[in-house]
């Protein structure tokens, strides 16, 4: 699915990451974790399309030279990602925003666009199964919303637009118990056998409830170790020095 | 087409032209022209007499120059003050005698005038230059009592109304185009709806500049006598042409005790091309008067096209407990420049006036918000809310907001509230990371900033002028 080769990305003549690779196959969950600053948010933002970063090496996905294809499309071609802080915008309703999301993303795979009322259907039943409150879908784009309300409404996105490649950017960072489980629940309930997923977070928290195929560690721009899920375990215990001395 | 035309199209798709035969005046501005033009008309004396009052007085006037968009100097002696297609010199008397190339015209744009296919709910009066050519539900208008026809119609037929309040609001005496106004009109609406009926249909008037070198002056006068209410709405297209053409129109609304009116307009005149050649110069006055207690008149304006745009829709608050509402979003997008706002004259007790206004600039246009607040002596309790926010996209455009407040009264309370913003590359960004493309995106965040405003227009046109304001802005992010 997801194939990166020898990737650098610099801002600012800063090079973040550093001759990055990875290989993500149909169903697989990556999680990547490291310290402030490894170049969690740059991997997420390359991936994505973000502007402002030079970029050298590979990517890519689905067969395709993911660095060629604009912003939009790879969005319409499954590549989903999770904000690390969703973007407020002031006077356009949430349930709107998606509706046009989605349309635009059906319109893409040559499906019929849906209209107000199956939409509102669809929203309905997955904020139902995400316990989500419906009150926040008539609200402005995360106007006002709490960081948890913000992170859930990311998820639901998710789940109604059914991408290929999920990656979650530190979704899981500043959510109580509750949310992070809803948070968890989401992405469980979307895991098969297609979809892959790249969760990028601080903490190991996250991966009791979502258990990874793989762990990457993360240290300056590079991967220094990768394991199974036990590996987010040994971290908590021993911090990023400890895993990565004992190399 | 050839390819150049095809890109041009796509820019502005109002931008043809109708080959049709007109009558003209002959050409400049004189009394010999306003009496062509009165006598056209079969116009009484008294109205003759009228316009020859403002001329005397526009000789001794002179153009504002107040203002911040700059236009080159108008030769106003090298004007057409009169064009009409020849078929419609007199007045066909329905539908099935309207010329044919007139009706393709309007279905053109989006306007079918023929019976069974007219817009549900709205009777549309179609102006083409110099007159109006069709209105359509007049029969079921009637029937209520309510007047709506053509200004120089209600001039033959209901004099009576027409000289009690053509004026009233907007004097001859007020500043030159107004004034120029007043001397050179040529059709418009005219709306009267009785004591205590409500106006079952939006009322709207269709303003389509055809020829060249030919000025546009429309005059509407709209009355909505005690306890009635109208809304009532008016469209604006051009064609696209390489010199800048004049449409300087008055619009007088008054609304007597308990009444209200809702004057919505959707101006999408001919904006000029990318480097700033041709385009309409619509330099309008507008104002209302809330001349009876409880009255209300609220303004809606989405004007996304002409050069430049210099106009203030106004509220004379007379009435105790009168209501003033201004909402507007003018988008200005490559050369256009804008300078628009308000008046909120509060003479009555415990008036209201609330001000939402939006401007959006993009490419090297310049967007200024110019309003004033008067509250007079004997306001008692008058109150104020104005709000102003600019949006600016790119760095070469510009957005000012110049607001006078003028209080004299102590009980008075006046709030004023302004943002200026851009539209950030983390917005833009995140909407393509959810699959919208950049002018997508852009529309759906314009029509964020502007959503206070487009709520206020009548449902049929509020999707229309959603997609105006993506339209208009399209090509300006890089």
């Amino acid at each position: 699915m997801l194939d990166i080769n020898n990737l650098s990305a610099s801002i600012e003549n800063k090079k973040i990451l550093k001759n990055f690779n990875l290989k993500i196959k149909p169903g697989e969950i990556h999680a990547i974790m490291g310290p402030n600053g490894s170049g969690k948010s740059t991997l997420a933002n390359v991936l994505s399309g973000r502007k402002g970063y030079e970029i050298d090496g590979k990517i890519s996905y689905e067969g395709e030279d993911l660095l060629k294809i604009p912003i939009e499309e790879r969005a319409q071609k499954g590549v989903f990602l999770a904000f690390q802080y969703p973007i407020e915008i002031p006077g356009v309703n949430t349930n709107n925003f998606l509706k046009t999301s989605l349309n635009a993303i059906r319109k893409f795979k040559g499906l019929k666009e849906l209209d107000s009322l199956d939409f509102l259907k669809l929203v309905k039943e997955k904020s139902k199964n995400l316990k989500i409150e419906e009150k926040i879908l008539s609200r402005q784009l995360n106007v006002g919303f709490s960081g948890g309300e913000k992170k859930k409404n990311e998820i639901l996105q998710m789940t109604i637009l059914e991408p290929k490649l999920v990656i979650l950017d530190e979704t899981d960072s500043g959510l109580d118990i509750d949310a992070l489980r809803i948070v968890s629940e989401g992405v469980n309930s979307l895991r098969n056998e297609k979809r892959s997923f790249l969760i990028i977070t601080h903490y190991q928290r996250l991966l009791d409830y979502i258990k990874p195929d793989f762990v990457h560690v993360l240290v300056n721009g590079k991967i220094v170790k990768t394991g199974c899920s036990d590996l987010a375990q040994e971290l908590e215990k021993d911090g990023y020095e400890g895993v990565t001395a004992a190399r | 087409m050839k390819q150049q035309e095809l890109e041009k199209a796509k820019e502005y798709k109002y931008g043809f032209t109708t080959d049709v035969e007109s009558i003209r005046a002959p050409k400049g501005l004189n009394e010999d022209v306003i009496k062509f033009i009165s006598n056209i008309k079969k116009e009484p004396k008294w109205m003759l007499e009228w316009r020859l009052k403002a001329y005397k007085r526009l000789k001794n006037l002179k153009e504002p120059n107040w203002q911040k968009p700059k236009y080159p100097k108008i030769n106003y002696q090298d004007l057409y003050y009169y064009s009409a297609p020849k078929s419609a010199s007199d007045k066909p008397k329905s539908l099935s005698e309207v010329d044919p190339k007139l009706i393709e015209t309007y279905k053109k744009l989006g306007i079918p005038l023929q019976e069974q296919k007219k817009l549900s709910g709205i009777a549309v009066d179609a102006v083409f230059d110099s007159v109006s050519v069709a209105t359509t539900f007049k029969d079921e208008l009637t029937k209520k009592g309510i007047i709506f026809c053509p200004i120089s119609e209600a001039i033959r037929n209901h004099p009576d109304l027409v000289k009690k309040y053509l004026g009233s609001v907007i004097p001859i005496t007020d500043h030159y185009f107004a004034t120029l106004n007043s001397a050179v009109f040529t059709d418009g609406s005219f709306v009267y709806i009785p004591e205590g009926v409500r106006c079952p249909m939006e009322l709207s008037t269709y303003f389509r500049i055809n020829a060249s070198e030919t000025g546009q002056f429309e005059r509407t006068l709209i009355i909505a006598d005690k306890g009635s209410y109208v809304s009532y709405l008016e469209g604006c297209t051009a064609p696209m042409r390489d010199e800048n053409q004049l449409h300087a129109a008055n619009v007088e609304l008054v609304a007597l005790d308990d009444a209200e009116i809702k004057y919505s307009t959707v101006q999408n005149w001919y904006p000029g091309d990318k480097d700033g050649k041709g385009g309409i110069y619509n330099f309008v006055t507008k104002r209302g008067a809330c001349r009876g207690k409880n009255s209300k008149i609220s303004w809606t304006q989405v004007e996304t096209g002409s050069a430049i745009t210099w106009k203030y829709p106004s509220c004379i608050l007379q009435g105790d407990n009168s209501v003033g509402e201004f909402y507007s979003i003018a988008i200005t997008n490559n050369h256009q420049k804008a300078d628009t706002g308000t008046k909120m004259i509060h003479l009555g007790k415990n008036t209201k006036s609330k001000i939402i206004s939006k401007g959006i600039s993009a490419g090297f246009a310049d967007n200024t918000y110019r309003g004033l607040v008067r509250i007079g002596s004997k306001a008692s309790n008058a109150r104020n809310y104005t709000q102003c926010d600019s949006l600016l996209m790119g760095n070469k455009c510009g957005a000012h907001t110049i607001p006078y407040i003028e209080n004299k009264n102590s009980s008075a309370n006046i709030e004023h509230e302004a943002t200026t913003s851009k539209i950030s590359e983390e917005q833009l960004f995140y909407c393509n990371q959810r699959g919208l493309n950049q002018e997508e995106a852009v529309s759906l965040i314009v029509n964020g900033f502007c959503k206070e405003v487009l709520q206020q227009l009548p449902m049929e046109f509020a999707v229309e002028a959603q997609k105006l304001v993506g339209i208009s802005l399209e090509g300006s992010v890089g």
